[in-house]
This record gives C-alpha cells, structure tokens and sequence, in this order.
C-alpha cells in the first residue's frame, strides 16, 4: 500500500477526512433505508455545526493555549450576517446553490472581522482573565444582537436599537432584523451533505495551518512565548491570526446554524456563554490539541443526551456525572494510575499470545 | 435627582449581594487557583434550601437560613473533596470543565426536585423600610440588611485573615502551597475551609438576592455567579477589599445603565466596562501586579 510512504501525521490526517467521509455514507445509506427516526434526522445539521464549532475552538484553546468563552459570540455574528444577507438576496439570487455559498461567505467574512476587532484588545491578556474577558465580549454581542431592528425599503438599509416604527420604514418596506425577535424566514438551505463538506473544509483548513510554519509558530508561542519572541517570532501577529482564524469558521458554522431554522433568535441558550461552554467541553473532552478528538467528542456528547431520552428526567444529571467523572479518571493522578494499570494489563496479555 | 439616588440605593443593594458572592469566588481564586463555575449554583441550593425550610415547612426564617448555611457549607466541601481534590495537580482546564459538571449537577438536581416552574421566594426580611425626603426615597428593609450584612461579612473576613491562625495558613498557602506545606501548614483543611466559608457565603447571598429578586429557578444561581466572578477580577481576583469595591460598582453600573442607557443593554454595559478596565490595568482595581520572569 501507498499509506506506508506516507508521514505520520499525513496518516493521521487522512484517517480524520476518511471517518468523516465514512459517516456521511453510513448515515446516507441509514437515510436511504429508512432507518433513522425523524428526531435523530434533525439531529445531523446541528451535529455538523457543533463539529465545525469544536474544531475551529480547537484552534484557539489547543494550538494557540489561549482559554476562550466567547466561541458562540463569534457563531452568533455569522448567523445573523449570513441570515441578513440571504433575506437581502432572496428575490435576486433564487438559486440556493448559488445564495448559500454567497451567505457562508458573507457571515465568515463578518466573524473574521469580529475575530480581529475582538482579539487584538483581547490577546493581550492571559489565562482566565482572557477567559472573562472574551465571556464578556461574547455576552455583548449575544445582548446587541437582541436590541438591533434592521429595515429596508426603496431608499436602502435603516437601522435603528429602540423599535420597528423608528426605522421609518416606507410602507413597501421590509423589516430584516427585529430586535429580540430575531430574523424569521430564513431559507432553509442547510442539508447535511454542505454541513460535511463545510465540516472537510474546515478540517482542511485547520490541519494545513497546524502542520504549516505559521502553526508551528502558533504552538511555540503557546508553549513558551518569550522563547518564541526572542528567536524573532511576532507573537501579535500570529495569536491574532489564530484567534480571526477560529472566529471566522464559528462564523461558518453560525450560517449553517441560521439556515437550518426558521426563525433565528439569540438566546441565552443558542448563542450565550452556556453554549461557548458546551463547545469547550468537546474540545477538552476530545482531547485538547486534538482535531481529530474534537470531531468524535462533538458527535458523541450532542448524541448522548439524545440517547439518554429514555431516562428523560435524568439524562442531565447523568450527562453531568458522565463529565465529571471522565476528568477525573483522565487527568487526576489516581485515574492515570489506573490507566497505566490497563495498559500494562493488555501489554502483558499481548506478550504472553506471542 | 430624588430618582438617581433612589437608583444609585438599589444599586449598591444589588452590589452588595454581587459583592458577598464575590468574596466567596475571590477566596475559592486566591487558595485553590481555581474558577468554580459551580459556585453560583451554590447560590441557587442556598434559597432553595430556605424556601423549603421556611415557605414548605413553615420554620421561622433564622433557623431557615442556618440550615441553609449548613447545607451549603457540608456542599460545598463535599464539592471539593469528591470533584476538585483529585485534580490538584491537573491542568486548569480539566479543573474548569469539571467545575461546569458540578454546576450542571446542581443544576438539574434542583431540576428534578423542584421542577422547572419559578417559584416565588417569600422575603425574609422583617425590617421595616426608610422612608426619607417626604416620602419621596423609600429604602427597602431588603437593602438595609444586605448592605450592612455585606459590609459585616467584608470586615469580618478581613478580621479573619489577618488575625486567626486559619486566616493566615490561607494566606500562606495562597501565596506559595508548597511553602506553606513545609512551614507545616495542613494545605488540603485549609482548602476544604475555604470552600466552607465560601458555600456559606454563598448561602448568605442566595437569601438575600432571592429577598430582593424573588423569582427562583434552578438557573437563578447562574447568571449573578458569573456577574460576581466579574465584580471579583473587576476588583483584582484574590483581594478581598477588591471584591468589595469591585460587586459595588458593577452593582450600581448595572442599574444606573438600566434605568437611564437601555434595560435590554445593562448587561452588555457591564460586561463593556470589565472590558475597559481589564485594558488598562490588566490584574483589575486593586490586584497585585505580577512580573514575568524568564
């Protein structure tokens, strides 16, 4: 075989697009048969957002080591620009091949920009003061979002924080954006084939960057920043790039996310510093670092309180003792222990079969 | 004029309450260097605990709010000896997600006891209110026994530290653990009565929040835990006084924005204004500056 030339991280790299591959098809040919219930068919575009999210969360917390709770800020800005940009559209541009790809762009775009505006103030911080901070910026743009009234009539864009009447709309005019209420009709172009494909890009683009110069860069800022400064590494400029990086593919998944719902709100739920959270656990239950982790962790964790339904009142509580009890067993001293204990166990039954 | 200290009142009773959380969470930072993300929750099981004692059973509500105290107290250690203890020694993040755990735990216990629906919390308070200026300032009992109960709880605490044995061993091994160790300081008692005094802290602050506020959730913990999270960096985490100064003024930035910028917007405000501090003087108000070395 071929596989054998290949480096390891190649290898690696390669097994992570197969499994993604391999679990469209599965699920496609589970789809074809009938199999799935409607529950878990709703399910699958939240699965892919929630991957994307983990991933590009990955970025930050992982290679760069900065601890961000503002992930869904970021979802939540290209939510609303790729949903505002596809209601703008909509009459124009009436092939949703065409719009989706335009609207994906578009929110990216926009959470790039936030991902820069929020970072280069942000980035100066360490540790958990980053980790507030971005909690905060994360929360404000959560709570904008909910007061912003945006209209359009014949003679362009109003826009307006208090209510519809003051945007002066002309009376053929169009209210886009309405504060707490969100944006409602937003067309439902989200499939679970373009959620794979974003979730390749997305894993494209963050492996190349990891195994490139410039993330090699990242990582040695992160594991010693003023060793990495003194060797002429521009510290700024390559957390800033990381950071807009992984802004800019929460963006993405916030479009796939808008595009998937009728009416697009933010709420505490959706778009607060909870969600920022639920990401975060997926990457370090993943693994931190690990891309390939994330992506399992993202689908295991948004399954298992799915799985769990049957306990109904309980699954929470059990999701809750499920995660305590893994950091445990994986990062105290006792839990490495015991993992060593099994390890040698298996090694040992190993020799013996030889 | 009459209206903006009227305002500038509920605002620092809302500060108050921010402020006794945040003593809580400062404590927890300085020792353990941990965030307890769970310890808002700790709030939520402190008002339960008296809404259960004195509205369900009927018990007067002195002795409601010492069962609460103990409840959160026993929690709150417990907390840290089955979920944080273990993991001393792990890195930061594991410590953080398992403190989420803990705070989804309580979350939905409180959750399957109480159900989802708010109760209304019954004030406990029997103080009469102040009525000054002809009427036209009325100070709430409420806000006269959260301020002064916040103010007795700041002196004391910095009466403890500085003065009793166990105070200083906190002080110790917040400044160096294995220092502390050798000097035959007991690290992990003095981190388990951290977290006591903590959790009755928080009990305290539950009552009095849910006296104020009276609408109760098993979610109500959440949102103040993590406004005190940011009143206590606001003031310089680890600080005592800092916590203070720091759960005051986000109390009164939060309600002077309500009332006279946007009620919708007061929290962004708040959250603007931690943002703007932390910027120009990143360790907050009043903590300590800590030099890198190579």
């Amino acid at each position: 075989m071929k596989m054998r030339n290949l480096s390891k991280t190649t290898r690696s790299n390669l097994i992570t697009y197969g499994m993604v591959i391999a679990a469209y098809i599965i699920v496609e040919i589970f789809l074809r048969a009938d199999m799935v219930s409607s529950l878990m068919e709703g399910l699958l575009v939240p699965l892919c957002v929630y991957v994307i999210l983990a991933v590009s969360l990955n970025l930050t917390v992982g290679i760069s080591g900065e601890l961000s709770l503002g992930h869904a800020g970021f979802m939540c800005v290209g939510a609303f620009a790729g949903a505002t940009f596809s209601k703008c559209v909509e009459e124009v541009i009436t092939s949703s091949l065409l719009r989706f790809p335009l609207a994906i762009l578009v929110g990216t775009a926009a959470a790039a920009l936030f991902g820069i505006l929020v970072g280069i103030p942000v980035l100066r911080l360490k540790g958990d003061y980053l980790a507030i901070v971005t909690l905060a910026f994360g929360e404000i743009i959560k709570n904008v979002v909910n007061v912003i009234y945006l209209g359009r009539d014949s003679r362009g864009f109003h826009i307006s924080i208090k209510d519809t009447v003051s945007l002066g709309l002309e009376d053929d005019g169009e209210v886009i954006i309405k504060g707490a209420q969100g944006i409602t009709g937003t067309p439902n172009d989200s499939t679970f084939l373009i959620g794979i494909i974003l979730i390749l890009i997305t894993l494209f683009i963050v492996i190349n960057l990891i195994n490139s110069r410039t993330g090699r860069a990242i990582m040695a800022i992160r594991d010693n920043r003023i060793a990495a400064e003194s060797i002429g590494v521009n510290v700024t400029r390559y957390k800033l790039l990381a950071f807009a990086v992984s802004a800019a593919l929460a963006g993405t998944a916030g479009v796939l996310y808008a595009h998937n719902l009728s009416t697009l709100t933010a709420l505490p739920k959706n778009f607060g510093y909870n969600m920022s959270i639920t990401i975060l656990v997926f990457v370090v239950l993943g693994g931190i670092g690990n891309i390939r982790g994330s992506v399992i962790a993202a689908v295991v964790l948004t399954l298992l309180p799915e799985l769990l339904r049957s306990l109904n009142d309980y699954r929470m509580l059990i999701y809750a003792v499920i995660l305590i009890a893994t950091m445990i067993f994986t990062s105290s001293q006792g839990g490495q222990e015991i993992q060593e204990r099994i390890k040698l166990f298996f090694k040992r039954r190993k020799t013996k079969e030889a | 004029m009459i209206g903006f200290i009227s305002y500038l009142v509920n605002g620092i009773s809302l500060g108050s309450v921010y402020a006794i959380i945040a003593l809580g969470y400062t404590m927890v930072y300085g020792i353990a260097k941990m965030l307890n993300f769970a310890h808002g929750d700790v709030i939520m099981v402190g008002a339960f605990v008296v809404f259960s004692t004195v509205s369900g059973m009927g018990l007067p509500p002195v002795i409601g709010i010492l069962i609460s105290v103990a409840v959160c107290t026993v929690l709150g250690v417990v907390i840290e000896r089955v979920a944080y203890k273990p993991l001393r020694h792990a890195s930061k993040l594991a410590v953080l997600i398992t403190a989420i755990g803990v705070s989804y735990f309580l979350q939905n216990m409180a959750l399957l006891i109480y159900g989802a629906n708010t109760k209304s919390f019954t004030s406990v308070v029997t103080v009469p209110p102040i009525t000054l200026a002809d009427g036209a300032l009325v100070i709430s009992g409420e806000t006269i026994v959260t301020v002064i109960a916040c103010i007795i709880i700041m002196i004391g605490l910095m009466a403890f530290m500085k003065y009793s044995k166990s105070g200083r061993a906190m002080l110790a091994v917040s400044e160096d653990s294995g220092a502390a160790q050798l000097m035959g300081v007991n690290v992990n008692s003095t981190i388990a009565l951290t977290f006591a005094i903590g959790s009755a802290l928080a009990a305290i602050a539950g009552v009095l929040l849910c006296s104020s506020y009276p609408s109760l959730t098993p979610y109500t913990g959440s949102m103040p835990g993590i406004k005190a999270f940011v009143a206590a960096v606001f003031g310089g985490i680890g600080s005592i006084p800092g916590a203070f100064i720091g759960g005051i003024l986000l109390g009164v930035i939060e309600i002077l924005g309500r009332a006279y910028i946007s009620s919708q917007l007061s929290d962004a405000i708040v959250f603007a204004v931690l943002i703007i501090v932390l910027l120009v003087k990143p360790t907050g108000i009043l903590g300590k500056q800590i030099q890198e070395k190579v």
